[in-house]
């Protein structure tokens, strides 16, 4: 299963944090303190994974964002590769050519995709348009619903 | 006084999320930032407290955003509560939300939102049911999963497939969690295997992954299914392109994974299994577009699962030959896969991994750490007797260039493997010198030990490894173990450093006095330690045995290393001062070349111990800063000090059996029996000690003693311990005792070997000592053996015992000599042990 889930800028800013096991606040900072020192300190040209305790990293770099998954030993590396890659096409066909300011502004929206995407670190749902099926309709959930229409402003 | 108005909250209006966002964004410091989140946390505090329901998601929004920055959050914990237990949905969605960001199973509060999700999950509208399902799987603890296991287990059979598949991973989560709730969500998986819906079918699919995965019962319940995850697969595989669930050209590559990771799990060790899903492993190995990634994902996992189980061959070298195109792949993490895979294949399928090779060893020249890294242990595995030269050409290569920290697994990869298949002992021997050469500083400690060794048991390379050794230490005097090895060598063979120079190196033309002044730079470095120091010390010593001009120069350093502050250092130059001033005579005897000394080899797991190993039956109650609470213990002291062991012998092979064989190393020789008679040196009530002599033709200076002890009385023998020492110029070496207990009535004696060399062809005196337990008493038993030489005299050995309460029963035997050479000064008048020893035994 995948452990969590992080998406960071090149700067090292958080913009988002999934985590699917249980851990203080305290482990969750020092775990993304050190892995973003990690990961940002690798080359361009590097593989995608690297070990790091006891878990394997995923990450890749879209534009300024690293998505950085944590998978267990029997996970399939290249299949998580897949997974970022379902994600950021569900961001962008939502919020249509997603860039790093989307998921900033709309932070909760990137989490109830990716909800709606992979559920206690498995994937729940592999077509892409049942996923963003699923988002539309809770959106139009929202009250009150005159504001719900296109992106939604808290 | 009239009332304030308002509090100030109202002037500065809370704001909204988004534009608290461009304000945070907006902050130039850092201090300008906490300063807007500090106002902004206020406010949300102060809404909080007044309970405005309708803000309320916003301002727990916009704490959510602050928490993400790293701010604390912990005042909205009840705030989530509140959202989620209220009707509205937006309220939920954001009260769900914030409760698996600040809600972990730790906190207090986790637990009140139990019964909100049990309400959802029970009377809510579809969507609702899944945020519960959702906050449920991420952060359920396990009390919560054992509450709402049976509201799940309802939610399975719904028809909505939005709710069914995330119950399924929900009923995941909670068997990871408790593990006995196995038993509820066990029975509904066959059917849900039956579902057309993909999303179930992953969820059913990773639900029965994870049952199989705790209980062997379940696994062999659920090999029955293996038919029927073979169709699937073959649907996805045959049915071709779907635009709803393909990617890159390969259908559903998720659900194509999650199946063949389930059929590895039950295949494993089951014929019946793995044979009905080989045709589909080969067709999807076969038919899969590998031209994306995603068609490698489902390629690798069929590759890892046809090595898990019992494939029919042909499949396992297709898979071998798989992950070889994959060596070859231009994509980084493809190859990193492949070599992972590999490494786990190389003990089963070696051959099939061999043919790989070269393409493995290309990869050592990677410039990404993980991949190198990856292709080194691969590598090593798979170095063999018939590529060692090739390969450690190559690794050797490696080894220079390698980041820091792979430098050490290289260097200690090389030498294991060098120490398993070197053809020649000079390949050996280069190959050490050159991985001491480049990455000296992160070799294993046991190497040099293993290296002196190797060195000194290669008695035609020593002038070859003297000569190359010196000229390495000239040009480079950091490399701490290429430093320590060197010295010891200088100092065993330096006399061959003068001589005439060897065939196969070039002339070396080296004074006396250079290799002095070599030897004292190294003394004087600051980069030496001080067990390079010690090296140094002794290899000087020795050279004033080896070579002919004058001392003066090594007394000189000798002594003033007298004074030097290290304690080590100090104590050897205090020793070999007196050497040159008391015991000149001695000199010559005592800086003698090391005597051959058995190998552990490559199984002897601590061979960097030796130096404690063969002298542990004499050390076991001494250390060198101890006052000689005993002159028996200084005895030994001097002996082992003095015996050049300044160098850690190389590990002695403690086996009293095999040591003889080896040591005479002419397999076909039994060791000759010289003609010298055994003599008992010991009866009383019914034990019996008796010696035997061999000497051995080879070595005449050599003496093997073996000490039986017999008992045939009535009561057995125990603790029993029997030590020996013998006069300065002699070196004696005690072999673990074959026990300690000699049962009563003639059972199995206890033997214990000695071996004592004589170089000087002295008259051999020995002292022997006892210590037992016997008819409930301890026994202490002291005696001399004289002239134990080429022929063994029948010298009078006198016995005297003392009687021990049994309170102090575990006394081990010290061997004293009572009649001792005035030169040894510590051992002048010898108190006993323990107690008066009466000058006649009441026994005797």
């Amino acid at each position: 299963m995948m452990q969590f889930m992080l998406l960071f800028s090149r700067q090292g800013k958080l913009r988002l944090q999934k985590w699917y096991v249980p851990l203080s606040d305290k482990e969750k900072k020092k775990i993304t303190r050190e892995l973003v020192q990690t990961v940002l300190a690798r080359k361009p040209k590097m593989c995608s994974f690297l070990e790091w305790r006891d878990l394997k990293i995923v990450y890749k770099r879209y534009a300024s964002l690293y998505f950085c998954c944590a998978i267990e030993d029997q996970d399939n590396e290249l299949i998580t590769l897949e997974i970022i890659h379902r994600y950021v096409e569900l961001l962008d066909k939502y919020f249509g050519s997603v860039c790093e300011l989307d998921i900033i502004f709309n932070f909760e929206k990137a989490y109830f995709i990716l909800d709606e995407f992979l559920l206690g670190g498995e994937v729940q749902e592999t077509s892409k348009k049942n996923v963003l099926k699923a988002i539309e309709q809770a959106d139009l959930l929202q009250e009150p619903r005159h504001e719900y229409f296109n992106v939604p402003v808290y | 006084m009239p009332a304030l108005p308002r509090p100030a909250r109202m002037v500065l209006p809370s704001l909204k999320l988004q534009e608290l966002i461009q304000e945070i964004r907006g902050a130039k410091t850092q201090a300008q930032e906490r300063e807007v989140i500090q106002k902004e946390c206020a406010h949300i505090r102060a809404a909080f407290r007044e309970g405005d329901a309708p803000q309320r998601h916003r301002q727990l929004a916009k704490l959510l955003y602050v928490h993400m920055l790293g701010y604390p959050a912990h005042f909205g914990q009840m705030e989530c509560l509140k959202l989620i237990a209220s009707p509205r949905f937006t309220d939920k969605r954001v009260g769900y939300l914030g409760a698996m960001l600040l809600l972990d199973e730790r906190q207090d509060a986790h637990l009140l939102i139990t019964n909100s999700i049990k309400n959802d999950l029970s009377q809510g509208t579809q969507p609702v049911q899944g945020l519960a399902l959702c906050t449920l799987s991420t952060t359920g603890s396990a009390e919560m999963c054992r509450d709402l296991a049976s509201e799940v287990e309802k939610l399975l059979l719904r028809p909505s497939p939005y709710v069914r598949k995330k119950a399924v991973l929900a009923a995941v989560h909670m068997i990871r969690k408790v593990p006995e709730l196995s038993d509820i969500f066990l029975p509904p998986c066959t059917q849900l295997l039956h579902e057309r819906h993909h999303g179930i079918l992953m969820g059913a699919v990773t639900l029965i992954t994870e049952l199989c995965e705790r209980s062997p019962a379940a696994l062999t319940h659920f090999r029955q299914v293996v038919p029927q995850l073979v169709q699937i697969l073959r649907t996805l595989v045959i049915s071709g392109y779907s635009t709803e669930h393909s990617v890159a050209g390969v259908s559903d590559p998720f659900l194509q994974v999650q199946v063949l990771k389930l059929l590895r799990i039950l295949g494993r060790n089951h014929e019946e299994s793995s044979e009905a899903m080989n045709d589909m492993l080969a067709q999807v190995a076969t038919n899969t577009d590998t031209s994306r990634n995603a068609g490698n994902a489902v390629l690798y996992e069929t590759v890892l699962t046809i090595v898990d189980i019992r494939s029919a061959s042909g499949l396992r070298v297709l898979a071998v030959n798989i992950l070889g195109r994959f060596l070859l792949n231009n994509d980084k993490n493809i190859r990193y896969v492949a070599l992972t895979s590999l490494l786990r294949l190389v003990q089963s399928d070696h051959s099939a991994v061999q043919r790989h090779r070269p393409t493995v060893v290309e990869c050592l020249r990677e410039t990404d750490a993980s991949l190198s890294r990856r292709a080194l242990e691969l590598s090593l595995a798979l170095v063999n007797s018939s590529n060692i030269r090739s390969m450690t050409q190559e690794l050797q290569g490696f080894l220079e260039f390698c980041p820091v920290d792979l430098r050490a697994d290289c260097a200690s990869g090389i030498l294991l493997a060098a120490e398993r298949f070197a053809p020649t002992k000079r390949w050996h021997i280069d190959t050490i010198m050159r991985v001491l050469t480049t990455a000296g500083a992160h070799v294993r400690d046991d190497a040099v030990a293993n290296l002196t060794q190797l060195i000194g048991g290669a008695e035609e390379l020593h002038a070859y490894s003297v000569r190359r050794l010196y000229n390495a230490l000239a040009a480079d005097i950091s490399q701490q173990p290429l430093v320590q090895v060197a010295a010891w060598c200088i100092g065993e063979y330096g006399e061959l450093l003068l001589s005439e120079s060897y065939e196969e190196t070039e002339p070396l033309q080296v004074q006396e006095e250079e290799v002095l002044m070599l030897l004292e730079k190294v003394l004087q470095s600051h980069l030496s330690l001080p067990a390079t120091r010690g090296y140094a010390l002794t290899a000087l010593m020795k050279l004033s045995t080896r070579f002919q001009g004058d001392n003066n120069r090594i007394r000189r350093v000798v002594s003033i290393y007298g004074s030097c502050l290290d304690i080590e250092l100090q104590q050897r130059a205090v020793e070999y001062n007196a050497l040159f001033r008391k015991y000149d005579h001695m000199r010559s005897a005592i800086l003698e070349k090391m005597p051959l000394v058995e190998h552990g080899g490559p199984q002897d797991d601590e061979p960097g111990e030796g130096k404690e190993q063969p002298w542990s039956p004499k050390r076991e109650v001494q250390s060198p800063t101890e006052p000689p609470t005993s002159n028996l213990l200084d005895l030994l002291d001097l002996l082992d000090s003095a015996s050049g062991d300044a160098q850690p012998p190389p590990a002695l092979d403690l086996m009293p059996g095999g040591s003889l064989l080896h040591l005479l190393d002419l397999p076909s020789n039994t060791p000759s029996l010289a003609p010298i008679p055994g003599l008992k040196v010991f009866d009383r009530e019914g034990l019996q000690i008796s010696l035997s002599f061999v000497r051995p033709p080879e070595t005449p200076a050599l003496l093997l003693i073996t000490a039986t002890a017999s008992n045939t009385s009535k009561s057995d023998v125990t603790h029993f311990v029997f030590q020996a020492a013998v006069p300065k110029s002699f070196q004696l070496q005690l072999q673990i005792p074959s026990g300690d207990t000699v049962p009563a009535q003639g059972g199995p004696p206890i033997t214990q070997v000695l071996r004592v060399l004589n170089p000087n062809k002295a008259p051999l005196r020995m002292r022997l000592r006892l210590a037992y337990n016997h008819f409930g008493q301890s026994v202490q038993e002291i005696f001399e053996g004289r002239n134990l030489s080429q022929k063994f005299t029948q010298d009078p050995v006198y016995h005297r015992g003392s009687k021990e309460d049994t309170s102090t029963s575990d006394i081990r035997i010290l061997v004293f000599l009572a009649e001792l050479p005035t030169s040894f000064p510590y051992l002048h008048s010898p108190p006993p042990p323990t107690g008066e020893i009466p000058t006649a035994c009441p026994h005797l």
